[in-house]
């Protein structure tokens, strides 16, 4: 106790006394700062007795204090988290070509409509009555969610895009069982995302990969030639994360659908797509979108998202319970589905996350969402044709709204994606995502969304190409790269191998 | 100028230069590789775009009305001091992507990693993820993760764990594959009946699932479950949705689970009917390579200097694809982020004082609840802020009643239990006011 009197913990501040950072400054765990007695919280006033959990329970039941929990004020709290976050990058502090990902802006008004009391203070088994307008919501985000993929139902409820995959697979598997079928497998291209993969496993199907052709595409034949009796559906991903559009899709579809199969389309990159094709037009039955991307929802540093999956009719039964619906002026919920395959989540789905989504599609209209895809894809073959004489571009034709570079041209000088992508850091760029999609190697998947002026790409352009000039002149400085950060390179061997998942008093 | 490119910064002269650029004429020219006939010719079907004040008022006239509310049962409404929806508006945490890169995401990582120690430390556990999607779909990865450990394909779960987190858990396992064994609660106690979970406890079990508080809000005496669990080679998992409760009870780690996952939705995240919440996963350090999940690890930068990395990635899809231990990529990141700010407001005191309210507000209630004629407390075990009553009369018609007085009075148990049609789960939190109690208690008596 009486080291408390001079510092809590002398070795942070004395390390801390050691840098004049500016206002990168260190700060120490939560658990490192505060001391006893110190409080940052207030309670609703004692307006009964106050019982003694000893009155009640067993003492064996009862457990003697949160003995590390932290104390600090108000005051502590707000600044320990305040300098977190002045580390981190999101998309309003600039440029996130983060491909795949869709980093576009987040409009602000979405953000507070989500927060308002009439939304966020509704507790999930209110009586429909008095939850008419949420209901209401939601049923209608559902329409624009058909309409925008050109399909015939939707539900809302899975929380993010590997969810929607998998609640999409379980209609699958469960329509098939109605037929009285049991398929094994599923194809899924090279090119798609790794949740493809371990959903179908998850949904309990063996994955057959098809490996895509030298224009970057599915192939037909391979498709043809896979696809039998066994198969249950063909996950495929469009535009793939190639960033190419699946030319031949509708045919694929035919030969799956006349083999009795289905076809899971995954919606990640529906960004490029909106008002231009509905994907349910070229045959696809079933398919999940990601709000957190294309229907601009901020992505929260890993979520929370939301993973909608909209289907055929022929799917449509299997949908989860409850489905929202519509009778007369009433909406209500639907639990009279017995074929459904049951619930993903306790509720009804990430209800902040759709409000902020329908706010988006409400915004935008259908001429704003066709512009959004216009421009993204402008921006994208913008991008990379700029870049493609500095850097090597291994599917050399337009892309959609994302395009793929690899580090073959600076290999060269013993210079790699990863340095690439961490100078980039030191020049205030989020770098793309590397090294995926996997068919590439050393990929560098850049997709730069609508939201990003031209002046804004031609900076990255200009930075990507002296970054290039960088390579060839003066490697080391991407190798030790970044330099003008918070943080260098971190040694992420050393935390596999000896992995520390929590702060302990010990140390 | 269409209102709609506030959003999109392009102006006509930029979208033709880009356009000659990439030598294109027209914007259409861009999407050549989609096959003609595919490609739209009309409009989406979509209301006409709305500015930002129409926005807002079309929403505003969607929002429900407040009601006094005493329903729980898997969401409950607790105080959210100011701090947390303050700092978690600041834009660095909410429009980052997961913190793949690390020397630009120390924010998100630091707090991840001091969010994984706060699960540990509450639920007595080694190992936490940095968060599922809900309570539910924890519990159903933690059902997963069980038959991966033992190799075995029994599960039981109690009938007293909340029937939509059954549900789901449903939903996940292949029934052809897995079977799934309800253990009955005690008709008395509304306990888990543990001499029934000792009869079907066999050597194909790969785990139990028992709830405290449980759906009843009665708080299970799980040490001796867990004790048989153990002796039958299985995994014992716990599960809560109730996470203010362990304020004051005992850590699951201390009494033999092997998994505790739940609901975090009360620390600091509002009810927004019912989504997004917060999946809470902790484990014990042995079994670290079987979680599902993302992690956040301790290490060192180049310079020596201690910092946060996503870690144990070769669990994951984006590494181990079709062999991962769960599909999940997205989780509930911001919720994590809102919790480790509540539990920072609240700390070692608060909690604990919190959990304190919610019993003794609920004790309080009870005894009031116990003086009305017509109504009966039905269980005889310890309770939290929940409790089961009896009432006499049409619990449909006694809740319009209270509804009547702007009162949610309650949850109707018979939906999901049928012999339990007279049955109503009363919450009270914190939040109610002995007031609002008493008022409840006067309605509910006119209305039986």
């Amino acid at each position: 106790m009486e080291r408390h009197a001079i510092c809590v913990h002398e070795e942070v501040c004395r390390e801390m006394k050691k840098r004049d950072t500016g206002l990168l400054q260190d700060e120490p765990l939560i658990f490192e700062q505060g001391g006893e007695g110190r409080k940052g919280y207030s309670l609703p006033r004692w307006d009964v007795e106050e019982m003694k959990p000893e009155q009640f329970l067993p003492t064996a039941l009862l457990r003697e204090g949160l003995e590390d929990f932290p104390q600090l004020s108000e005051v502590d709290v707000v600044r320990h988290f305040t300098r977190l976050s002045q580390w981190n990058y999101g998309v309003d502090s600039g440029f996130y070509p983060l491909g795949s990902c869709t980093m576009k802006y987040n409009p602000k008004v979405n953000e507070e409509v989500a927060k308002m009391g009439g939304f966020s203070n509704i507790h999930p088994y209110t009586p429909e009555n008095l939850s008419q307008g949420i209901l209401k919501l939601m049923y209608e985000l559902q329409g624009f969610l058909a309409e925008i993929t050109g399909m015939d139902d939707v539900t809302v409820q899975p929380a993010a895009g590997a969810h929607g995959e998998l609640a999409g697979m379980m209609m699958v598997r469960a329509c098939l069982q109605s037929r009285g079928e049991k398929r094994k497998k599923v194809l899924v291209p090279d090119t798609a995302h790794g949740t493809n993969c371990s959903t179908s496993s998850v949904a309990s199907y063996q994955m057959v990969e098809i490996k895509s052709n030298e224009k970057g595409i599915v192939p037909l034949e391979k498709v043809a030639e896979l696809m039998d009796e066994e198969v249950a559906a063909i996950m495929v991903t469009n535009p793939n994360t190639l960033g190419l559009f699946e030319e031949h899709l509708s045919k694929i579809a035919e030969i799956v659908h006349r083999k009795g199969g289905f076809v899971y389309c995954d919606g990640a990159n529906l960004n490029a797509l909106m008002g231009i094709v509905k994907l349910g037009d070229l045959g696809v039955d079933v398919i999940h979108i990601n709000l957190h991307k294309t229907f601009s929802t901020p992505h929260g540093g890993g979520g929370p998202g939301a993973g909608p999956v909209a289907v055929k009719k022929e799917l449509a039964p299997f949908l989860p319970i409850p489905g929202i619906e519509k009778r007369g002026e009433i909406y209500r919920l639907n639990y009279d589905r017995p074929h459904s395959i049951g619930k993903m989540k306790a509720f009804y789905g990430n209800i902040g996350v759709l409000i902020k989504a329908y706010g988006y599609i409400l915004s935008m209209g259908s001429e704003g969402l066709k512009r959004v895809s216009e421009i993204a894809v402008l921006n994208a073959n913008y991008l990379m044709k700029r870049l493609k004489d500095h850097y090597y571009l291994p599917y050399d034709q337009s892309c959609m709204h994302e395009c793929v570079f690899t580090d073959r041209v600076q290999e060269r000088f013993h210079v790699s994606t990863l340095d690439i992508a961490k100078r980039l850091i030191d020049y205030g760029f989020h770098p793309p995502t590397i090294y995926f999609p996997l068919v590439v190697k050393g990929a560098l998947m850049m997709e730069p969304t609508e939201t990003e002026s031209k002046e804004n790409i031609d900076r990255f352009i200009e930075t990507m190409i002296e970054i290039a000039k960088e390579a060839e002149e003066n490697p080391d400085l991407l190798r030790e790269a970044p330099q003008k950060v918070k943080m260098r390179r971190l040694d992420e061997v050393l935390a596999a191998r000896r992995p520390r998942l929590r702060w302990t008093q010990e140390r | 100028m269409n209102d709609f490119n506030r959003y999109i910064p392009h102006t006509e002269e930029d979208i033709q230069i880009m356009l000659e650029f990439v030598g294109a004429k027209k914007v259409e020219d861009l999407f050549e590789m989609i096959p003609k006939e595919y490609r739209l010719s009309k409009p989406l079907n979509l209301p006409e775009p709305l500015s930002e004040p129409d926005l807002l008022r079309h929403l505003q006239g969607l929002q429900s009305v407040a009601y006094s509310s005493f329903l729980g049962a898997g969401a409950y409404h607790h105080f959210i001091p100011s701090v947390v929806p303050a700092l978690i508006s600041r834009s660095e945490f909410y429009t980052a992507y997961t913190p793949y890169q690390p020397e630009i995401s120390q924010g998100t990582l630091q707090a991840i990693f001091e969010y994984q120690t706060l699960v540990c430390q509450l639920t007595g556990m080694e190992v936490s993820n940095a968060s599922m999607y809900d309570g539910a779909s924890s519990l159903a990865e933690a059902v997963l993760m069980a038959e991966r450990v033992t190799k075995r394909k029994k599960i039981l779960i109690s009938e007293a764990v909340h029937p939509e987190y059954r549900k789901v858990i449903q939903t996940y396992i292949d029934p052809d594959q897995e079977e799934i064994i309800l253990i009955p609660y005690k008709k008395v106690e509304g306990r888990t009946d543990e001499k029934r979970l000792s009869d079907l406890l066999d050597g194909e079990v790969s785990g139990v699932v028992i709830q405290s508080p449980n759906f009843f809000g009665v708080i299970e005496d799980l040490h001796p479950m867990a004790d048989k669990v153990h002796e039958a080679g299985g995994l014992m998992i716990v599960g809560f949705s109730e996470a203010v409760a362990y304020g004051i009870l005992k850590p699951p780690g201390e009494e033999g689970a092997d998994i505790v996952v739940g609901e975090g939705q009360s620390f600091g995240i509002p009810l927004s009917y019912g989504g997004p919440y917060l999946g809470i996963f902790a484990t014990r350090e042995k079994f670290v390579r079987n979680m599902p999940g993302r992690l956040v690890g301790e290490t060192v930068d180049l310079e020596g200097k201690r910092g946060f990395v996503l870690t144990l990635a070769t669990r994951e899809q984006h590494i181990r694809r079709e062999r991962a231990t769960s599909n999940i990529c997205t989780n509930e990141g911001l919720c994590a982020l809102m919790a480790t700010i509540f539990l920072s407001c609240l700390g070692k005191k608060g909690l604990r004082e919190m959990a304190l309210m919610n019993l003794s507000k609920a004790e309080y209630a009870k005894k009031i609840a116990s003086q009305i004629r017509g109504c009966k407390l039905v269980f005889s075990s310890p309770t939290f802020n929940e409790f089961v009553l009896r009432i006499q009369g049409d619990p449909e018609r006694v809740l319009e009643g209270l509804k009547g007085k702007k009162i949610l009075g309650g949850f109707t148990l018979g939906r999901f239990y049928p012999e339990m049609k007279n049955h109503l789960l009363i919450t009270v939190t914190e939040m109610k006011t002995k007031e609002e109690i008493d008022r409840w208690a006067e309605v509910l008596e006119k209305a039986l």
